[in-house]
């Protein structure tokens, strides 16, 4: 029979440009020397090289910023941060606590999929304005296959307290005043006037301004993965720190039983 | 005590009833009206547990053994299988335990082989049910999102593996069994039309194929596929992490000649 593998050549065959180690002598990551020409980078830089190869401390800066203001809220009631206090009470490991936590960001009323989302529509949109569409067609059109615009609208509360401080941030290194930024605040000017009321959040913004810088949807992506974790982390120190099992116990009668009344009976085994 | 306006968690699965001195501990629970330690521990099995709490309702005896099957079939994917390899590397590092199955977990997500492709595969069904042109022109136009989202797009039709060459033994084995307890319609179909479909995708059936169906069979909705997917394949991850822990890392593959750095 003749052996025909699609995968024979892959074997104990892995090629890369990206990087690698080299016992005792160096470590490369996409074509650079670690130790000597990378070794002075701030992590953030360091991250942001890896993750896009790009080198820009302006970049680095305003992601940064966005880890502060936007991504790092210590409240153990968001439910990312849930994981992590979660975690604590229960007293599992603080990088078990983590790893849950950032999954769990993975989420689509918050979290990762706005951060990509939101990029990829103002991209998206960005093309069809290039080819004539105005914003209202665009907005309807989004909304009519989606029911929803990753950026606009939010859980809980419909304003962002975290836009204006980010915004003044970014032009405090001069960021802010792109092309994308303007479309940004442009669809958040008509979807709050339509019956939704939608505000721009956070993610939109941010999307926004590093489109600006250059940042594709993907690129943003993978520099958001790790945003949450200084939020999270202090959630799983504090309840470690505290009673255990005492971080929001609920009694037997907070569930509210909605299924079927009546006590049925298995049938018995043969 | 909490008052008439505290915050609840809403289910239709679970219902309890306090302990007298805690009302803090159940003394009762009810699974969709079972008694869950009065009556399910001592009369049903796992099998048919995990259906009950997916479904809320208690499987026949034809469901059970289909569910019990596939559950065999996928319990242990084997260590050269990415989500079990990914387990095993957990416990060569000597990891928590943890983390060896949040590795497996999140290596048997994927659309290669995982949990997402049977998501995948499980709407093609909803889309195609037993209808051969429709299966032929979805997997020759597969339908776009439209938009980014975290998940890749797939790479090849779901439910066959794309670097296949024919359909396995293990595979064919576990439709035939599944055919065999259940007579179910997509899996017959399936074992029928599996030729056809594979030359129209252009490589052979995979597992996340057959789970499809046979998930589909079963009244699975496409998002309870992919947890229970999840779920089932985790015994194997398990049980080679905890084997290659006490092995250790010189005994595991690190490929130490296959890595090449290009400029």
């Amino acid at each position: 029979m003749p052996v025909h593998s699609k995968l024979e050549k892959f074997e104990d065959n892995w090629q890369t440009s990206m990087g690698g180690w080299f016992p005792n002598e160096k470590v490369v990551l996409r074509g650079k020397d670690v130790f000597t020409e990378l070794n002075d980078k701030p992590w953030m830089e360091y991250l942001l090289f890896a993750a896009t190869g790009k080198e820009s401390p302006k970049i680095a800066r305003l992601l940064e910023a966005m880890w502060v203001i936007c991504t790092s809220f210590p409240d153990p009631r968001i439910w990312n941060n849930r994981v992590s206090a979660l975690a604590g009470t229960a007293r599992s490991t603080g990088v078990l606590a983590a790893a849950g936590a950032l999954a769990v960001t993975e989420a689509t009323v918050y979290g990762l999929k706005p951060i990509k989302g939101a990029t990829d529509f103002l991209y998206r949109a960005d093309q069809r304005l290039t080819k004539g569409e105005n914003l209202e067609q665009i907005i309807k059109a989004e909304l009519k296959q989606f029911r929803s615009i990753y950026g606009y609208g939010r859980p809980i509360v419909n304003a962002d307290e975290r836009v204006k401080p980010m915004m003044e941030f970014a032009r405090s290194i001069g960021c802010g005043n792109g092309k994308f930024v303007k479309l940004a605040f442009e669809v958040e000017d008509y979807l709050s006037a339509t019956r939704l009321k939608y505000q721009i959040n956070i993610a939109a913004v941010c999307a926004a301004l590093l489109a600006d810088e250059g940042l594709s949807p993907e690129d943003f992506y993978h520099m958001a993965t790790l945003a949450f974790t200084a939020g999270a982390m202090p959630c799983f120190i504090d309840a470690c720190k505290q009673h255990e099992g005492g971080f929001f116990p609920l009694r037997t009668s907070r569930l509210n039983y909605q299924g079927v009344e009546q006590v049925r009976h298995w049938r018995c085994k043969a | 005590m909490p008052n008439d306006s505290a915050e609840a968690i809403t289910t239709k699965i679970w219902r309890e009833t306090p302990e007298a001195d805690n009302p803090f501990a159940a003394a009762d629970c009810f699974c969709s009206g079972y008694d869950v330690y009065g009556d399910l521990l001592k009369n049903a099995s796992f099998i048919d547990y995990l259906f009950l709490l997916f479904k809320l309702e208690p499987p026949t005896s034809q469901q059970s053994a289909l569910l019990e099957g596939l559950a065999i079939a996928l319990a242990n994917p084997g260590p050269r299988d990415h989500s079990v390899n990914a387990a095993m590397s957990a416990g060569v590092g000597g990891s928590t335990h943890a983390s060896a199955l949040i590795a497996a977990l999140s290596v048997g997500a994927g659309n290669l082989g995982g949990a997402r492709e049977v998501f995948h595969a499980m709407d093609y069904w909803q889309r195609c049910a037993i209808n051969l042109q429709d299966w032929q022109q979805i997997i020759n136009s597969p339908p776009e999102e439209g938009r980014a989202d975290v998940w890749l797009p797939m790479e090849h039709p779901p439910g066959f593996d794309p670097n296949g060459i024919s359909c396995t033994t293990p595979v064919l084995k576990t439709l035939a069994h599944l055919v065999e307890v259940g007579q179910t319609p997509h899996l017959v179909w399936l074992q029928d039309n599996r030729e056809q479909l594979e030359a129209c995708a252009k490589c052979p059936l995979a597992f996340s194929g057959v789970a499809a169906a046979a998930l589909s069979d079963l009244g699975f909705l496409p998002e309870q596929a992919e947890m229970l997917y999840l779920l089932l394949r985790l015994p194997g991850a398990a049980v080679h992490s905890l084997e290659q822990e006490k092995l250790g890392w010189r005994k595991f593959p690190f490929f130490a000649d296959g890595f090449k750095l290009n400029p």
